[in-house]
């Protein structure tokens, strides 16, 4: 398996214990990921809502990289996916608008057919891995840990973008968390919004969404929550004491990356995933799994 | 089909020790045509089952709003969702439960109406009619049909309230119990709002965005799309927000963390290619707003120490020249001022 790799900013920024315990899961599944060095920043939205046109050409730009690879595009942000899936989709709607990006990018001999695979880790993981071998290569299953799952918004919404609907892909962390061994807790805030995109506007809003679902998760009997999403990471695990001091009660509830939690499961040192670099101390997850 | 309706009642009359008022589950086992709609299902419990089953209903056709709820844990019209298409997944069809509850955010009379009051109070907040400047036509106002173009989709608001019951922001804020009327404008509202601010015939543009632009207006929105997946209509009013904070920006309304948060963002990735979070924050509130960086310097230097250098240095794409050339080519503000 093969994939034109954007890891994002924030693995490269603020969560780089995403990126690299990333590359170790690829390693161990036979992925061969080929990092888009020159690739931009999503936008992460925010670019859109200014200038829709350079955002969408910016991520053209981006999958002509891909398509020149020959490869499909693997992300590991949800934030990434809900951008590039929305500039694809207005890119593929509209022959016109795609010929005027594509007049933008031949100056640097880029073209985008409008026929690429955009797929976050959790899709790679459940359609092209497959659960059958993902549970063969389980070599440390996570029994008895409880693992809530937190999507981020930009991963489920608009489901019709996503391909939500067919695929079932709001399960796919359920079924991921089911086949490491660990079970999956449900609860309401699981599909919900974990603030950060107004942790600048409105601050206690942001947190107090963070804490809403951090609590609810917790109280739902939660060891762990993993996320696809480095975004949400940054608001559930680096805001997390400030949450506590919002919510005036302690949480710890540990945030765990998915490709953490996967490579925990596939045997990997629980320190070369760096799950003792996190805001939140998430090595008691270790402990509790027996590893 | 042999389904169950779950049905989330309220009974404001019922007393519970000292309280008055009571909400309960009650489930409803029905045999219904595969052809159903939920309103058609909850009609049935009402007028085969149970009389005192409160829900409110006009048209039945998806045209007055009347009936929005929460089905299965999200705000939609009863009229317009089929049985058939809810849950049942891997279920005999003896087991296929739905959920119905009242819509979320709003305060509820009875069982499965809400009051629309606070609905209301916002969307008038908005001043949703249209205000003009110079003398009135002798008849009404012309403007050519593509200048209205844009404003088709979000007429088509039928005020059922589904995007305020499921409106994220809102839940939060009422769940730490700001007070209704201070809380975020929410997004029927807003939709409401750029109706009349797009409008090419409305001469308080720059009023209204500006007003907007405060606190519980447009940069309270957190992006999460809930509003824009529950519309029965495809008004998208989310979609109408973020394209009022790009019309505050165009209108130079750039004082306010909301904006200066966009232009951090389009700073960021035109430098470097990439969003560096170092400086995003300070740049956004303001590099001398002690009052808000102060209390996120602790978060701030939590992730450092997390990060190490990898958040300290500034990251940047290979050969980013080739990405400030399409910032230039394509970007509005080049455009603007060439």
């Amino acid at each position: 398996m093969r994939y034109a790799y954007w890891p994002g900013c924030v693995s490269k920024g603020g969560c780089p214990e995403l990126y690299v315990s990333m590359a170790k899961v690829a390693e161990v599944l036979g992925i061969e990921l080929v990092e888009l060095h020159e690739a931009s920043c999503t936008g992460f939205g925010v670019l859109t809502e200014q200038d829709q046109e350079l955002a969408d050409t910016l991520n053209c730009r981006t999958f002509a990289m891909a398509e020149k690879l020959g490869a499909p595009l693997m992300n590991i942000c949800s934030t990434c996916q809900g951008v590039m899936s929305a500039a694809d989709r207005r890119a593929r709607e509209d022959p016109e608008y795609l010929s005027r990006i594509n007049e933008t990018l031949a100056e640097e001999g880029l073209h985008y057919s409008g026929n690429l695979e955009i797929k976050n880790f959790l899709w790679v993981l459940v359609e092209d891995v497959g659960l059958d071998t993902l549970r063969s290569k389980v070599k440390r299953p996570l029994t008895g840990l409880r693992a809530a799952p937190f999507y981020g918004c930009y991963i489920l919404r608009p489901s019709e973008t996503l391909g939500i609907d067919g695929k079932k892909r709001d399960t796919y962390l359920e079924q991921v968390i089911e086949a490491l061994g660990a079970e999956p807790v449900d609860f309401y805030g699981k599909s919900k919004c974990c603030g950060f995109p107004i942790v600048t506007m409105n601050r206690t809003n942001s947190l107090s969404m963070a804490g809403d679902h951090l609590l609810e998760a917790k109280e739902k009997g939660a060891d762990v929550m993993v996320t696809p999403c480095p975004l949400c990471h940054l608001n559930l695990d680096g805001q997390q004491p400030a949450v506590e001091g919002i919510k005036k009660q302690r949480i710890g509830l540990p945030i765990l990356h998915l490709p953490q939690m996967v490579g925990l499961a596939l045997g990997i040192d629980p320190k070369e995933l760096r799950l003792n670099r996190h805001v939140v101390d998430a090595m008691g997850v270790v402990a509790k799994i027996g590893a | 089909m042999q389904i169950t309706l779950k049905v989330r009642r309220y009974d404001p009359e019922r007393q519970d020790g000292a309280q008055t008022g009571v909400a309960y589950w009650q489930t409803y086992p029905l045999d219904a045509p595969d052809h159903f709609t939920v309103l058609d299902a909850l009609i049935q419990v009402r007028e085969e089952i149970d009389g005192s089953l409160g829900l409110r209903c006009s048209c039945r056709s998806a045209i007055c709003g009347s009936c929005a709820m929460r089905i299965n844990g999200h705000a939609g019209l009863a009229c317009k969702t089929r049985i058939s298409v809810l849950g049942g997944d891997g279920q005999a069809d003896a087991l296929r439960e739905i959920t119905v509850e009242p819509m979320a955010n709003m305060p509820v009379i009875k069982d499965l109406i809400t009051d629309m009051q606070p609905f209301w109070n916002k969307v008038r907040q908005v001043e949703p009619w249209l205000q003009t400047e110079g003398p009135l036509p002798e008849r009404e106002h012309l403007v050519p049909d593509e200048a209205m173009e844009h404003l088709v989709g979000v007429m088509n608001c039928i005020m059922c309230g589904a995007c305020v019951s499921d409106c994220t922001v809102l839940e939060a804020e009422l769940k730490n119990g700001k007070p209704y009327d201070q809380t975020f404008i929410a997004p029927a509202a807003l939709a409401k709002a750029y109706r009349f601010a797009a409008d090419p015939r409305d001469a308080k543009q720059k009023e209204r965005l500006k007003k907007l632009s405060e606190p519980t207006g447009i940069y309270d929105c957190t992006h999460c799309f809930e509003c824009v997946q529950v519309c029965p209509k495809g008004v998208a009013p989310m979609e109408r927000i973020l394209k009022m904070r790009e019309m505050a920006a165009e209108a130079g309304i750039t004082n306010n963390t909301g904006a200066r948060h966009a232009q951090a963002a389009e700073f960021t990735i035109k430098a470097s290619g990439r969003n560096y979070e170092l400086t995003f924050y300070p740049k956004s509130v303001g590099m001398f707003n002690l009052k808000e960086l102060l209390p996120a310097l602790p978060t701030g230097l939590a992730l450092i120490r997390k990060a190490g250098a990898k958040m300290v240095l500034p990251h940047k794409a290979e050969n980013v020249e080739k990405i400030q050339r399409i910032f230039k080519k394509v970007g509005k503000k080049n455009k603007r001022r060439p």
